[in-house]
């Protein structure tokens, strides 16, 4: 199968994925999720390593590349040291305890 | 071995993405769902290193670097009420990295067919939502007018100027090799996303920032359809998904139509608050205000974003302490637009150190406020209004609230915590 029939069963498979679990996230969350799916798109920096790094790259290509991976690294790194910071501040009240 | 390894990798990062995703569902998990998370990413990134078409490492590390320095700062620094307008610059920054990819995708080989199709969607989204998402950035730090800013004929040239990007998309993906046609399109893009925010106003920003999330998430599955990767595909779907889903959820909060947001066009509808309630408004000071509190047995608290502006998320802290102390049980209602993006109000009082068994979202809590002795409302005021119940001339009818006129006694307290206490009689 070709890569752009597959895909598109990758894709709708995967959307399905996220909505199921995604509906199932409390609402209680909804702020730390967006920011930590925001940071797994920014695998995005995959894509512009490739580019920035490849062997055949123009000036143009590595210069485009090079913002591309510098603006996906800023959102991977503070994507998920914000969420982590978020997630540490919920706690369990003493009620719930007892 | 070493391609093994990076077929792997990327198989292993998908895995983790979607446990990181099912992970966060609760407050318990969701920790280890970050660290899911960050692993995969760690996997992927090594493994697409390891690539053998990555030869040249000098500017993807700098880039690292850069990155990595203002990330953490970022992270760090920032407030939790501006957490929305972190959200917003990272959307435009993941937006801008895939169009960026796209672009130099296509000088660099100029594709066809099908792939050239999921790079022009690619460039479309990641522009728009780069422009876009700055504006909400704007008018999140008040840099720009919160203010929807409308003028006459403004949805017709706002569809006209898209009709004219999709139709030059169309072309560039018939005859790639058109290449003067490309910054056209891409400047296009640029300008819609302008467009596209500027007539919405403040009150619309949780249902903003989460459109643009899935938008961003698209342009970096489409990436993944460019560039031959199903791990982008996957990662870019699931990101999509979440955001549609939290926009469907802050639309249902808002009561407007879902096709009417798609598309933008929802900036007209402001909703603005029709207060006027013709009811006995009697004033209290503080300390009739802490007799009624200490005699109840049950308070509500209904935390708006007045509470956060008023810095008195830690003043709330205290008096929770004071009232559970003395054996009252009180319970925190949640509207889910309460703050300036989806779930923000659960995060200032979890910034406050209020335990998140104590937070209740409108649909559990709505039907014990019968029950309630006092509900205390703080800086909140359409998500309580009666009149989106009663009065379908009011601008917000049909909103879902929170019931507070049903509790006994309901006490308001607007801006500037100390001496403001207006308690209105039910």
């Amino acid at each position: 199968m070709p890569f752009s029939e597959l895909g598109v069963y990758v894709f709708l498979l995967a959307a399905f994925l996220g909505l199921e679990l995604i509906r199932r996230v409390s609402p209680l969350l909804h702020t730390p999720l967006m920011s930590l799916t925001n940071a797994i798109s920014a695998i995005s920096v995959v894509g512009a390593i490739l580019i920035t790094g490849a062997k055949d790259a123009t000036t143009l290509s590595r210069v485009l590349g090079f913002i591309a991976v510098t603006a996906a690294t800023i959102n991977v790194v503070s994507g998920y040291l914000i969420t982590d910071r978020m997630l540490k501040m919920f706690r369990k009240g003493d009620r719930a305890k007892q | 071995m070493i391609s093994a390894f990076v077929a792997a990798s990327g198989i292993l990062a998908a895995v983790l993405f979607i446990l990181a995703l099912k992970w966060m569902s609760g407050p318990a998990t969701a920790r280890r769902g970050v660290v899911a998370g960050e692993t995969g990413m760690l996997l992927a990134v090594v493994g697409t290193l390891l690539h053998h078409d990555v030869v040249d490492y000098q500017w993807i590390f700098i880039a690292f670097l850069v990155g990595s320095a203002t990330g953490v700062p970022l992270a760090y620094l920032m407030p939790m009420t501006a957490v929305p307008q972190r959200t917003a610059l990272s959307h435009a920054f993941g937006a801008l990295a895939a169009a960026l990819i796209g672009t130099a995708e296509y000088y660099q080989h100029t594709p066809h067919g099908f792939t050239m199709a999921a790079l022009v969607i690619e460039v479309l989204l990641g522009y728009l939502t780069f422009t876009g998402s700055l504006m909400a950035f704007g008018k999140l730090q008040e840099l720009l007018p919160g203010r929807p800013m409308v003028y006459r004929g403004q949805n017709i040239i706002n569809l006209s100027l898209l009709a004219a990007a999709v139709l030059i998309g169309i072309y560039l993906v018939v005859h790639p090799e058109a290449q003067e046609l490309f910054p056209i399109f891409s400047g296009l893009a640029l300008l819609f996303g302008v467009l596209l925010i500027i007539p919405i106003g403040g009150a619309d920003m949780p249902t903003v920032i989460a459109l643009l999330n899935s938008y961003a998430g698209l342009a970096a599955s489409f990436m993944g359809f460019a560039l031959n990767n199903y791990l982008l595909v996957i990662a870019g779907a699931l990101d999509g998904a979440s955001g549609f889903i939290l926009s469907v959820v802050m639309c249902r909060a808002m009561n407007r139509s879902f096709t009417n947001v798609l598309f933008g066009a929802f900036g007209q509808v402001q909703v603005k608050a029709a207060v006027a309630e013709q009811r006995p408004v009697r004033s209290a000071t503080p300390e009739e205000a802490a007799q009624v509190l200490e005699a109840g047995k049950r308070v509500i608290v209904v935390p708006g974003y007045g509470l956060a502006v008023a810095q008195a998320q830690h003043k709330i802290r205290e008096l929770y302490d004071l009232l559970t102390r003395r054996g009252v049980l009180v319970q925190f209602a949640i509207h889910p637009v309460a703050g300036r993006m989806p779930g923000h109000m659960n995060v200032l009082l979890a910034e406050a150190d209020i335990p998140y068994d104590a937070l209740f979202e409108m649909d559990d809590i709505n039907s014990e406020f019968p029950l309630a002795d006092v509900a205390l409302v703080i800086g909140a005021n359409d998500v309580t209004n009666p009149a989106a119940r009663n009065d379908p001339g009011s601008p917000i009818y049909g909103m879902p609230i929170l019931d507070v006129d049903r509790a006994r006694v309901v006490m308001v307290i607007k801006r500037s915590l100390s001496p403001g206490f207006a308690g209105i009689d039910n």
